[in-house]
């Protein structure tokens, strides 16, 4: 019904269109069905055809203000009321209130008779009197085919629905016309789908034990809409349809950073985590942690005191939490502050639509700030891999425009197909961590890497990932000449080095020590020598003392001899004083 | 005992199936304003009633157009239709009522009857 665009020059004249008020449905249609013309919803058995019709009428009366006439050739009053009620339809008090007409349309075969020429004009006029009674717009017919087993000539059945569809033309009203599908066409006497304006085929299919609801807009006279399938579901406020296309690209973009929880991981993405708002791909093999890191992240988010959503595939909340207090998390008394919900639910529980749209009820309801998903892969087991990847992109799309932060985990069987197998989603994720196991020297230890970090510097390295008692810890892995070591061998290479170390220190002391002795027994060989030079210098002084006080009494002696002999001292000292010392001595 | 009480009932039920049905024929006619088609099966039934019936029968014409409620309330889909009251079964006959055979063996006339069937 958007027809008021600004053209002057080529007034466009728009099909007038009557809007279903059903999620999504207007959307795909462009704003709804054909006014005042037939439209037709054809599908197999339990697709949701008459249940379509009745939210046609009951949204048209409700929301709209447009009573409706539905003409059940199927259902009793009593049992359509009862079946519709349960999806929170009051169809009770809207026929009360004489919005709605309800015209149960029977026909007993076995007292039937043909006799002679007929038509249909008693099922006109009694259209007629329900449409002119309430002043309806619109009207139902659910199905006329019940009229093919009821009436025996079906040349005049057909030239009488082919007038019926005229008719309900003339009258002005928007029809819709529900019919069973046909083996080869879309409708059991091909009929119907030609001289309907519209056409919607539902369809109910049944892949890998999961069934899932089709729709699709075949056909839609003068008018353009969307020719995709789309998948829709029967919630408790009755169908709604998801387009892909509903979403565009668009969103508003934070800045803001958040931290994971785990210090050096953020140390990893620049320092400051991932930002608000964007999707993060946790992919791992069996046993890396996904979990743990997941619950560390809605943890440090409830910290922050933001509101965490946890959608758990595979564990029960009370096991998760369970097994996140083993190593220190504590969960509960975030659930207990309301911060951290938990939601669970078995992939295979029902089709991927449900999926989808329990989690944006529960999105709507608790309005998260933090939403983790683990493990995405495991809704793959609800539908196939196109219809999963289709649903992420749009779940991606809806928690974005919403700045919501999104964490999903993604289970990845080992080896190279790892990367392959993910290769789809990841292309929609903004950030990209893998764990690992790294396999060696009989044990298996976990790594990390990020793969991606779209719009900030991140680490190119891998760091090895402990998960203790008191958490997780994100260690450097040891890399050297051997490569990349980790778990023990990192451990033995650092007791290695650790030795060799040790063992040059005390290289180093035995050197000292040795140099020591050496200059010791220097000290000691100076020593020695010293003495040696002492006891000699001391014997020179003593010889030549000797010298001193011989050469004194020799002088005396003579000079005493030079006395006793009388002689000319003056003279004879001199002369011949050297023999008679000699002589004496 | 046993044995003589329920072939007594055998007899009486033999007995009132060669019985023709007692009381008075109620029919009911629906049609959809004067149109030919109407016209002929109001003639059709007003010959039969006549002719076969004497005076042991009670005949209601109805325009559905001036009385949509009850084309609604007698489940009206075909027109023209003649409703059958009694006697029971209730029996519905559409069209024009151009071959009436059905109906006379639903009514018990048999190929007995005065008016060209």
């Amino acid at each position: 019904m958007k027809n008021n665009r600004p053209k002057s020059t080529s007034p466009v004249v728009h099909l007038p269109k009557c809007p279903t008020g059903i999620q999504g449905l207007d959307e795909i249609t462009g704003g709804g069905l054909p006014r005042g013309r037939p439209t037709l919803v054809c599908g197999g058995a339990g697709c949701g055809k008459t249940l379509l019709a009745v939210e046609f009428l009951v949204r048209g009366a409700v929301q709209f203000g447009e009573p409706g006439v539905f003409m059940a050739f199927e259902e009793t009053e009593a049992e359509l009321k009862a079946n519709v009620a349960s999806l929170g339809f009051d169809l009770a008090g809207l026929v009360q209130r004489k919005k709605i007409v309800i015209d149960y349309v029977h026909i007993e075969r076995s007292e039937v008779q043909e006799s002679g020429e007929y038509d249909l004009e008693g099922l006109f006029v009694r259209l007629n009197h329900a449409i002119d009674s309430t002043g309806a717009k619109r009207v139902v017919l659910d199905t006329l085919e019940a009229l093919f087993a009821s009436l025996p000539n079906e040349a005049i059945l057909r030239a009488e629905l082919r007038r019926l569809f005229r008719w309900l033309k003339d009258k002005g009203v928007t029809a819709v016309i529900t019919a069973e599908r046909g083996r080869d066409q879309l409708t059991r006497h091909g009929l119907e789908e030609y001289v309907s304006d519209c056409v919607i085929l539902l369809e109910h299919r049944v892949y890998d034990q999961i069934a899932t609801r089709n729709l699709r807009v075949v056909k839609y006279r003068g008018a353009l809409h969307g020719t995709n399938e789309f998948p829709f579901l029967i919630g408790d406020e009755g169908i709604s349809v998801l387009p892909i296309t509903s979403l565009g690209l668009n969103h508003k973009i934070s800045s803001e950073r958040i931290a994971t929880g785990i210090p050096r991981l953020d140390a990893m993405l620049g320092g400051r985590g991932f930002f608000r708002g964007s999707s993060i791909l946790l992919t791992g093999t069996p046993g890396t942690g996904k979990t743990i890191v997941a619950a560390n992240f809605a943890q440090a988010a409830c910290r922050r005191g933001e509101r965490t959503l946890f959608f758990s595939f595979e564990e029960s909340p009370n096991q998760i939490i369970r097994n996140m207090h083993s190593i220190g998390l504590r969960l509960e008394p975030l659930v207990k502050r309301g911060l951290l919900r938990f939601h669970a639910a078995r992939p295979s529980l029902y089709g991927l639509e449900m999926h989808l749209a329990t989690m944006f009820k529960e999105i709507v309801t608790f309005q998260p700030d933090v939403v983790v998903m683990d493990p995405i892969t495991s809704l793959m087991d609800a539908g196939t891999a196109s219809e999963c990847r289709a649903m992420v992109t749009r779940l991606v799309d809806y928690l974005k425009a919403g700045q919501v932060t999104s964490l999903f985990t993604s289970l990845t069987q080992g080896g190279h197909a790892l990367q392959q197998s993910e290769a789809s989603m990841s292309s929609l994720m903004d950030a990209w961590l893998l764990l690992q196991d790294y396999e060696g020297n009989g044990e298996r230890n976990r790594v990390l890497y990020v793969l991606k970090a779209r719009g900030m510097a991140h680490s190119n390295q891998i760091r090895e990932f402990l998960i203790s008692d008191h958490g997780i810890d994100v260690v450097d892995a040891y890399i050297g000449a051997s490569g990349v070591l980790t778990g023990s061998a990192r451990a033995a290479q650092a007791a290695l080095e650790k030795a060799a170390v040790l063992a040059s220190q005390q290289e180093a002391a035995q050197l000292k020590r040795e140099v020591e002795r050496k200059r010791a027994a220097l000290e000691r060989q100076i020593s020695g020598l010293r003495s040696d030079y002492e006891t000699e210098a001391m014997e020179l002084r003593r010889i030549a003392e000797q010298v001193g006080t011989r050469t004194f009494v020799l002088g005396t002696e003579r000079a005493a001899s030079g006395i006793l002999r009388q002689a000319d001292a003056k003279v004879a000292v001199g002369t011949r004083g050297k023999p008679g010392h000699g002589r004496r001595n | 005992m046993k044995t003589n009480k329920t072939s007594r009932a055998a007899q009486a039920f033999e007995k009132s199936l060669a019985a023709r049905p007692t009381g008075r024929y109620v029919l009911r006619l629906f049609v959809a304003g004067a149109t030919a088609r109407s016209r002929q099966a109001v003639l059709r039934v007003r010959q039969l009633c006549e002719a076969e019936l004497k005076d042991n029968c009670t005949l209601e014409v109805i325009d559905i157009y001036q009385q949509p409620n009850l084309a609604r309330d007698n489940q009206i889909v075909a027109t023209p239709t003649l409703i059958k009251e009694f006697p029971r079964p209730v029996r519905r006959f559409i069209g024009n009522l151009a071959n009436i055979t059905g109906l006379f063996v639903e009514l018990d006339l048999g190929a007995k009857g005065k008016i060209a069937v």
